[in-house]
This record gives C-alpha cells, sequence and structure tokens, in this order.
C-alpha cells in the first residue's frame, strides 16, 4: 500500500499495461485521417460546406456560455482603469491638449478644409436619410491570435435581426462584417484580418481602390490599399470611407475606414499601395453597432437613423 | 472510458475554450493568449497516456475549430492536438517526473502545436502569412502557456487522474 503510495505521486515512469503506453497504430492512422477529412471537406466547401450546420450548433450552444462568461468578467476589466495614476492622467490630459490645439489650428487656418467639412456633413445627412439604423451588441469573445484569423463573437444574433454580410461599426469607424449568426450570438470577420476585402473610397480624392487585411495582429492592425486607377499617388493623412456595395451588403457606403499612414510606389509597373491605420482600435473591442435596415424587428432597443431609440 | 467521465473530460475542454476566448482576451499579448485547451491535453497526456490524449486532442480540437468565434478551415486545430497527444503522452513515458520536465514538456507541445497549426495555414493559404508573423505568434504563445503551467497543470493532471484513478500512469 504504502508503495502504491509512493507509485501514485509519479506520473511519468515506464508503463507496460496496454493502453497507456504505445496507442494502437489503427487508431493513430484513424485520428489523422479524420483531421485530414475533416480539412478536406471545409477547405474545398467553402461557405456551403459541410461542416457550417456544426459550426452553427456549436455556436447554439458556446455563445450563450461565451455571453455570460464575458458578462462575469466586464466588471473585473474596468478595476485597472480606478488605478490609473496621477501621472498617467496628467500625461493623458497633456496628450490630449496637444491635440486639441492641432486641430484648433487646422480649423482656424484653413478655408478650404471647412468647406469641406460641410460638405462631408451633408454627406453624413445623406447617409442618415438613406435610412439605416444600428442595433447595439457587446464583444463577448475574441478568436487568439493563434489562429492567426481576427474575428470576434458579439452578443446580438438572428433574434436580434442579424444575418450574415452585415456591417459592423463603432464609434471610431468601420469593426468587419457579419460571417455567421446564431439564435443569440454572430461572429464578426475583422477589417484586419487577412480574408478581408473592403472597397474603399480616398476621401479627399475620391479615387475608389481595394483595402485588404494584413492579418497583423494586436494593436498593429494595418490595411493595404490598392487603388483602382493606379496613376493616383495617394496623399498621407487622407482619411478613407467604405465605398459600399449594392444594397448595401455587405459593405454601407461611407463609413470611416482609417487614415493614409505610408505610401508605397511600385518603380516597375508605376502602382501604388498605400497602408492605412484604422480609426478603430481593434485591440479594445467592446460596444459595436450593426447596421440593419430602418425598421427591423428586433429584441432589443434600435437606434435609428435621426439618432432615436425605439 | 464512461460516458459521464468522456462529458467531464469535454466539459474540462469546454470550460478551457471559454475561458481563453472570453476572459484571456482581455490580457492578451499581441493577441496571444494562454492556449488553456492545450494545456487541458498536455495534462491528460501526462496522467493518462498517449491513446487517451489523443482522443481528446482531437475532440477538442474540434470545438476549437467549430465554436464561436473560429473561422479558418476545420480540423487545423484538432490535426494540432492529435499530434499534441501522441508526442505529450510518449514524453511523459521515457523521461524522469520532474517539474521541470513537465514545464519543457509543455514548452514543446506548445511550440509544436501552434506550428502544426500554422504550418497547415501556411498550407493551406488560409491565411497568406508571413514566417516571421508566424514565428513571432509561436514564441509568444509558448511564454504564455509556460505561465500558466503551475495554476492549470495541476489542477488538469488531479482531475484526470480523480476521474479515472486505478487507469492513471502509476
Amino acid at each position: 500500500m504504502a508503495l502504491d503510495l509512493h507509485r501514485e505521486r509519479r506520473w511519468g515512469s515506464a508503463d507496460s499495461s496496454p493502453g497507456r503506453g504505445q496507442p494502437p497504430r489503427a487508431l493513430v492512422v484513424a485520428l489523422l485521417l479524420a483531421c485530414a477529412t475533416l480539412i478536406t471537406l471545409d477547405y474545398h466547401g467553402g461557405s456551403d460546406s459541410p461542416v457550417e450546420p456544426v459550426r452553427r450548433a456549436l455556436g447554439e450552444v458556446y455563445g450563450p456560455v461565451e455571453v455570460t462568461a464575458a458578462a462575469v468578467v466586464r466588471p473585473v476589466t474596468a478595476i485597472p482603469r480606478w488605478f490609473s495614476t496621477h501621472d498617467t492622467m496628467r500625461a493623458e490630459i497633456d496628450d490630449l491638449e496637444a491635440e486639441n490645439a492641432a486641430l484648433r489650428q487646422q480649423v482656424n487656418t484653413s478655408g478650404y478644409d471647412r468647406n469641406k467639412l460641410a460638405e462631408y456633413d451633408g454627406l453624413t445627412a445623406a447617409a442618415g436619410t438613406l435610412g439605416y439604423a444600428l442595433v447595439p451588441a457587446r464583444v463577448v469573445g475574441m478568436g487568439p491570435s493563434q489562429s492567426f484569423s481576427s474575428t470576434v463573437t458579439i452578443d446580438a444574433g438572428a433574434r436580434s435581426g442579424l444575418r450574415p454580410d452585415m456591417t459592423v461599426v463603432n464609434n471610431d469607424g468601420l469593426v468587419g462584417r457579419i460571417l455567421r449568426v446564431t439564435a443569440t450570438t454572430a461572429t464578426v470577420l475583422l477589417l484586419i484580418d487577412a480574408d478581408s476585402v473592403v472597397g474603399g473610397r480616398v476621401g479627399e480624392s475620391m479615387e475608389i481602390g481595394m483595402l485588404h487585411g494584413r492579418g497583423v495582429l494586436g494593436d498593429e492592425g494595418r490595411l493595404d490599399l490598392d487603388l483602382i486607377d493606379e496613376s493616383v499617388v495617394p496623399r498621407k493623412f487622407d482619411t478613407v470611407v467604405t465605398w459600399g456595395s449594392e444594397s448595401g451588403a455587405p459593405y454601407v457606403a461611407g463609413v470611416p475606414v482609417g487614415r493614409i499612414s505610408t505610401v508605397f510606389s511600385n518603380l516597375r509597373d508605376s502602382s501604388q499601395r498605400a497602408v492605412i491605420e484604422p480609426f478603430v482600435d481593434f485591440g479594445a473591442l467592446d460596444l459595436v453597432g450593426v447596421v440593419v435596415p430602418s425598421g427591423t424587428s428586433s429584441d432589443r432597443a434600435v437606434i435609428e437613423a435621426d439618432g432615436s431609440l425605439r | 472510458m464512461t460516458s459521464v467521465r468522456a462529458l467531464l473530460a469535454v466539459a474540462a475542454v469546454s470550460l478551457a475554450l471559454v475561458l481563453q476566448v472570453s476572459v484571456f482576451s482581455h490580457v492578451s499579448w499581441q493577441g496571444v493568449v494562454p492556449n488553456l485547451v492545450l494545456l487541458v491535453v498536455v495534462g491528460a497526456a501526462l496522467v493518462r497516456g498517449s491513446q487517451f490524449a489523443m482522443l481528446l486532442g482531437f475532440a477538442a480540437g474540434v470545438l476549437l475549430d467549430l465554436a464561436p468565434p473560429a473561422d479558418h478551415v476545420a480540423g487545423r486545430w484538432a490535426l494540432a492536438l492529435v499530434v499534441v497527444g501522441y508526442v505529450a503522452g510518449r514524453v511523459a513515458l521515457d523521461i524522469k517526473p520532474t517539474v521541470t520536465a513537465a514545464l519543457a514538456t509543455v514548452a514543446a507541445s506548445s511550440f509544436l502545436g501552434t506550428s502544426v497549426f500554422a504550418l497547415s495555414g501556411l498550407l493551406l493559404r488560409d491565411p497568406p502569412l508571413t514566417v516571421p508573423d508566424l514565428l513571432q505568434v509561436i514564441g509568444i504563445s509558448v511564454v504564455w502557456d509556460l505561465v500558466l503551467t503551475p495554476f492549470v497543470l495541476p489542477l488538469v493532471m488531479m482531475l484526470f487522474q480523480q476521474l479515472e484513478p486505478e487507469r492513471a500512469m502509476p
């Protein structure tokens, strides 16, 4: 007995009984084949692969669990903000003051900019009358970078009036689009995912191009802009907005995406490539809005185009 | 193994998955979170050997592949965790059971698992990423898994020992 107790504490000593040492070769082969089959099925199936119903079923089960877990953790994640020190707050004030001054200078010095601003205001008003409404939702799960894809789960689904291929925004700009929905949750493909392609328009020159996510992770999310008219050189710090698709799916028009941070010229074929810094901080996503047609029936309050709650 | 025990093992994996997706995402480093599901599979391999760990690894991998918000080609994590279960189970037979050995097993498993996943992605071009990016993510995830090992691995190993004491490795 004493010997057994002693041996119980060892976890890795040699072992002779079957089933614990060398696994049967048939099992190894069967499992590897099962993985290969699954990969093949899903890889060639695309969006209507046979795996998709299973994804949906698992989403129905794990989605609500993620919503609960996120709700439990939310108060805890707010704690560090209570402890931000005097120095960090002062630094923050300095930064904001500097930014404020820069903005004020821009507004004061350039009448041109002011005209432009009025034009944009009109555009925004026009977008408002297009009749889109927003369903508010919170991010409850983030795909880890180990999976090399940038996706998040939000806590609104089919019951809130969401469908695949709807635009997701937050108060900074474009977040991404909905990939699939379950009854109570939805999976969102973020703008920075390497599979994400968005039609973009440079705000200043109205040139159109394609925005490709780079799949770079963490706070370093960047997008590449390839302009369709290759002779145009995009200007640094220009704003890029969405170009929009037919009937607003998957992307509605005119949503701010980001600012041009670098421009590369390819001397060989004289094409231009611009790197866009997104307005949205993808490392700290929380409250987002899903663009739905006005009048969508939903199980939660919907923000209508004129700002009213319904 | 009875169905109740299988359910408990799946519950452990599910808990790890939800913690990884909804809780640890708040403390992610460059978007990388500790791979708790992998730690559960390694713990199972250390206690119960390759065969059980491979089966658990397959189930856990399919869950990681399909539960929201996953969107990569399904079967890639399943493949990675089956390999991890096999290797960790074999390693547990050959080495002396010390804390250092357990940490080394976790580090090797984490490196192996994330690499298999990344390599399958390179082959399928899903998504088209560069090798330096992959290496950075693999490095960070090994560090994360090592940091979480002292807190998670003893719990997991205790669970699997309790689950079926008579079949645990002596």
